[in-house]
C-alpha cells in the first residue's frame, strides 16, 4: 500500500510533465493537424537552456536559488519559444499547401536537425547537474517504507497546474485563445472572418514551445542529468499523451499525461523497469487502434 | 485584379532605395532571431570538469561569425534571390514529362550496367566494393518501403522493424537451429512479411499522421525487445553470424573451398564480390517485382488507396486486403535484405535497428520521389555516397542530413526524379509530372 502510494506520487510528477509537452502536441494537432515531430526536441532544447542559464547565472553571482530559478525558468521559455517559431518558420509555413505527408517529413528531419546540432554544440556525454532543490515531507510510514513526498515534486506538479490554469484561462477568454479555437474549427473561415491565421500559428508554436520549455526545466531538476536524447522518447511518450487524452483537448493532454506518467510508473514498480518504454508504445498502439478518439477528444467526421 | 498605372519614372530609385532599406532590416531581424537561438547553445560550451561538476567555456567569436553569417545570408537572398531564380529557370528549363522519361530511359540501363561491372572495376578495392554493397542494400531497403509509401500511400516510420526481423530470423536460426543462409533467406522473407501482416491488421484503420506514428512505435518496441531478452537474443552484445556460402561452397583456402572447387586462386575479395552480386541481385529482383505488381490488379488497387481511400471503397476495392499486402509485400523485402546484412556483417546487435535508420531509408525514398525507382537508387547512391565523403565530419553529416530532407521536402517535394510512368496508357508511353499524380488530395483537403 505505502509502495503504492508511493508510485502513485512519482507517476504523477513524471505525468506533469509529459502534460507539459503534450500541450504543444495537441494544440498544434488541432489547429493545422499535422504531429510536429520535432517537439520532444523542442524540449530538448528547452532542458539545455535552462542548464546553460543556470550555470550562467551561478558563474555572475545570482546564487539565491529561488530567484535564479525563476530568472532561468524566464530564459529558458524566451529561447525555447524562439526556437518553435523558427522551426515552423522555416520548416513547417512553406508546406502548408503541400502534398499530405510533407509537413511530417520535414519534422522529422528538423527533429535531426536539432537533435545533432545539440550534440555538436554541447557533446553528446549526458550533463550532470547536482540538486538545488533538496528535501521534503515523509507522509506516512509503514511496513518499514516511508511514503515521501520532496520539495522538488511539489514544485513540479504545483508549477504544473499554474501554467495549466493560466493556459485555459488564455484559451478560453482572449482574444488569441479565440482566433486559436476559430482557427482548430477551419482555417479558411477563420482567414475570411478577418483573422491572422499565419500569425495565430506562430504564436501556438511559440506558446507550445514554451510550455515545453517549462517541462525541460522540471525534467532538469527532477533528474538532475540531460543528454541530447532525451526528446525522443518524451516526445513519443508525450504524444501518446496527447492522443490517449484525445487530441485537441487541453484537459485531455494534462489527463493523459497524468494517464502516461502512471502506466510508465507502475510498470516499472510491478513488472519490468526494462519494459517500461514498451508499455508507453504499447497504450500508444492500443489507444489508437480502439480508441482513436481519446478519452476527451471529439469523433473526427472525414467528409469527401 | 486591374493593373496599377506604371510608377512615374522619377520613384525607381526611391522603390530601389526601400527594397534594399527593407531588406537589411529583415537581415537584422534574421540576425536577431540567430543571435536569440545561438547564445547559449552555442555560445557556451558546458563540459564537465575535473571535480564532476559542470564548467563552461564562451565561444563568442564563434557566435559572432554565426550572426553575422546569418545576417549576409538573408541580405543576399532578399537581394539576389529573385534575380538567381529568374537565371537559373532560364538556364534549366522546367523539365517537361517526355524529356524526363527519355533520360530515364537511357539512364536506368546504364545504372544498371554500371552497377553490374562495379565488381570488375573495384576488385582490388574492398572499401568501394564495401560501400558498393552499402548502397545496394539501402537501394533494396528504399525499393521495399517504396511500396508501402511510394505506391500505397501508407506512411511506414519503423521499417527498420523488418529489416531487424530478416537479420534476426537469420541469425538466431543459424544459432540455434543450424540452418545455412540459403535456406534462411526465404525464411527471413516470410518471418518479415508476417511481421508486416502482424503490424498491418491493428492499423488498418488508422490514416495518414496516426499511422505513421503507430509504425514508429512498432519499429521500438521490435528494437526494446530483441536488446531486452537477453537469453534469446542476446541483448545488446548482439548476435554472430556465419559467413555466407557459394551455395555450399565456403569462400575460404580450404580444399572444398569455392576457389579450389573452381580452380582458382584464393582471394578474399572472392567473398566480396559474391556479397556484392548477391545483394544486386536482390534489389534487382525487388525492383522487377514491383514493376510487375504495379500493372497488376494489385499494384492498381495500391495506387488507387494512395490517391483516395474513400473513393478506393465506392469503388468496391477491399481496401483491407490492399493495405495488409503493401504492409506484408514491403516488410519481405526489408527482411531479405536484413538477412543479407546479417551475413555481411558477421554480427548483429539492435544498435543497427534504431529509429535513425528508419529515417534514413524513407529519406531516400522521399528523395527519390516517391514512387520513382531509378529516383530510389540514384537517392540511396547519392546519401550514402555523401556520408562517405564526408566522413571527416562525422558530427555534421547527420546535421546536414536532418537539413537536407526539410529542404528536399520544400524545394523539391517530389523528389529528384518527378516524373512517373502512369499504369494505364492510351497509345504511347509518357512519363507524366508527378505534380499531377498525387495532387488529386492535396487540392480539396482541410485540415480538421
Amino acid at each position: 500500500m505505502e509502495y503504492f502510494v508511493q508510485q502513485l506520487i512519482n507517476g504523477i510528477t513524471l505525468g506533469s510533465i509529459y502534460g507539459l509537452i503534450a500541450i504543444g502536441y495537441t494544440m498544434v494537432y488541432g489547429i493545422i493537424g499535422m504531429i510536429n515531430f520535432a517537439h520532444g526536441d523542442i524540449f530538448m532544447v528547452g532542458a539545455f537552456t535552462a542548464l546553460i542559464a543556470f550555470l550562467v547565472l551561478v558563474a555572475v553571482g545570482v546564487t539565491a536559488v529561488p530567484l535564479a530559478l525563476f530568472l532561468v525558468l524566464l530564459v529558458a521559455m524566451a529561447l525555447t519559444s524562439l526556437y518553435g517559431w523558427t522551426v515552423e518558420r522555416i520548416a513547417y509555413r512553406p508546406l502548408r499547401h503541400s502534398f499530405r505527408l510533407a509537413p511530417l517529413i520535414s519534422a522529422i528531419g528538423m527533429s535531426i536537425v536539432l537533435q545533432n546540432y545539440v550534440q555538436v554544440a554541447q557533446g553528446a556525454r549526458v550533463k550532470p547537474l547536482p540538486p538545488l532543490i533538496r528535501g521534503g515531507y515523509t507522509l506516512f510510514e509503514g511496513n518499514d517504507f516511508a511514503v515521501r513526498l520532496s520539495n522538488i515534486q511539489i514544485i513540479v506538479v504545483v508549477t504544473t497546474l499554474i501554467l495549466m490554469a493560466g493556459f485555459s484561462f488564455m484559451v478560453a477568454r482572449t482574444r488569441l485563445g479565440r482566433n486559436m479555437r476559430a482557427c482548430e474549427q477551419d482555417l479558411k473561415m477563420a482567414a475570411l472572418v478577418g483573422i491572422d491565421v499565419d500569425r495565430t500559428i506562430s504564436l501556438t508554436f511559440v506558446i507550445g514551445a514554451a510550455l515545453a520549455a517549462v517541462a525541460g526545466l522540471m525534467f532538469l531538476l527532477y533528474y538532475g542529468v540531460v543528454d541530447f536524447f532525451i526528446g525522443f522518447l518524451a516526445g513519443v511518450k508525450a504524444f501518446t499523451a496527447a492522443v490517449l487524452g484525445g487530441i485537441g483537448s487541453l484537459p485531455g493532454a494534462m489527463l493523459g499525461g497524468i494517464l502516461i506518467g502512471l502506466i510508465e510508473t507502475m510498470w516499472s514498480a510491478y513488472f519490468s523497469i526494462e519494459y517500461k518504454d514498451v508499455a508507453a508504445f504499447a497504450v500508444l498502439i492500443i489507444v489508437l487502434i480502439f480508441l482513436p478518439t481519446g478519452i476527451l477528444g471529439r469523433p473526427e467526421v472525414e467528409k469527401v | 485584379m486591374s493593373e496599377p498605372a506604371p510608377p512615374p519614372r522619377e520613384s525607381e530609385p526611391a522603390a530601389k532605395r526601400l527594397d534594399i532599406l527593407a531588406a537589411v532590416k529583415e537581415a537584422a531581424i534574421a540576425a536577431l532571431v540567430a543571435f536569440g537561438l545561438f547564445v547559449l547553445l552555442i555560445g557556451i560550451r558546458t563540459e564537465q570538469g575535473p571535480t564532476g561538476a559542470l564548467v563552461f567555456t564562451t565561444r563568442f567569436t564563434l557566435l559572432a561569425e554565426i550572426v553575422a553569417a546569418v545576417f549576409v545570408g538573408s541580405l543576399l537572398r532578399s537581394l539576389l534571390w529573385a534575380r538567381a531564380a529568374a537565371l537559373l529557370a532560364r538556364l534549366l528549363p522546367r523539365s517537361d514529362g517526355a524529356i524526363a522519361a527519355n533520360v530515364s530511359r537511357f539512364l536506368a540501363p546504364a545504372f544498371v550496367a554500371f552497377a553490374l561491372v562495379v565488381p570488375i572495376l573495384f576488385y582490388r578495392n574492398s572499401y568501394a566494393l564495401g560501400l558498393a554493397s552499402l548502397i545496394a542494400t539501402y537501394t533494396m531497403l528504399g525499393f521495399g518501403l517504396n511500396i508501402v509509401v511510394g505506391l500505397a500511400g501508407l506512411l511506414d516510420l519503423g521499417y527498420v522493424a523488418f529489416y531487424a526481423v530478416g537479420a534476426y530470423s537469420y541469425a538466431l536460426l543459424a544459432q540455434y537451429v543450424g540452418l545455412s543462409f540459403w535456406s534462411c533467406l526465404p525464411l527471413a522473407g516470410i518471418f518479415a512479411a508476417f511481421a508486416g501482416l502482424l503490424l498491418g491488421f491493428p492499423v488498418l484503420r488508422l490514416r495518414g499522421d496516426y499511422l505513421a506514428i503507430v509504425t514508429l512505435g512498432f519499429g521500438e518496441i521490435i528494437r526494446l525487445i530483441l536488446l531486452n531478452w537477453q537469453n534469446f537474443t542476446g541483448g545488446p552484445n548482439g548476435v554472430s553470424t556465419p559467413h555466407p556460402t557459394f551455395f555450399g561452397l565456403p569462400f575460404t583456402a580450404a580444399d572444398d573451398g569455392f576457389a579450389a572447387t573452381f580452380g582458382l586462386a584464393y582471394a578474399p575479395a572472392q567473398r566480396a564480390v559474391f556479397l556484392y552480386y548477391l545483394i544486386v541481385a536482390l534489389a534487382l529482383l525487388t525492383n522487377w517485382v514491383t514493376l510487375r505488381l504495379r500493372r497488376l490488379p494489385i499494384g492498381r488497387a495500391w495506387e488507387a488507396l494512395r490517391e483516395d481511400e474513400i473513393a478506393c471503397r465506392a469503388l468496391g476495392i477491399n481496401t483491407t486486403s490492399t493495405k495488409l499486402t503493401a504492409f506484408s509485400m514491403g516488410a519481405m523485402f526489408g527482411g531479405l535484405a536484413g538477412a543479407f546484412f546479417a551475413t555481411r556483417q558477421g554480427f548483429i546487435s539492435p544498435e543497427s535497428f534504431t529509429f535513425g535508420e528508419s529515417a534514413l531509408v524513407l529519406a531516400i525514398v522521399v528523395l527519390g520521389g516517391m514512387g520513382s525507382q531509378l529516383g530510389v537508387a540514384i537517392a540511396a547512391t547519392v546519401m550514402l555516397g555523401g556520408f562517405e565523403l564526408f566522413r571527416e565530419f562525422e558530427q555534421y553529416r547527420m546535421l546536414v542530413f536532418g537539413a537536407a530532407m526539410v529542404a528536399i521536402v520544400i524545394y523539391r517535394p517530389r523528389g529528384l526524379v518527378s516524373t512517373r510512368t502512369p499504369s494505364v496508357f492510351l497509345h504511347q508511353r509518357k512519363a507524366v509530372p508527378a505534380a499531377i499524380v498525387q495532387d488529386a488530395r492535396t487540392g480539396v483537403e482541410t485540415p480538421t
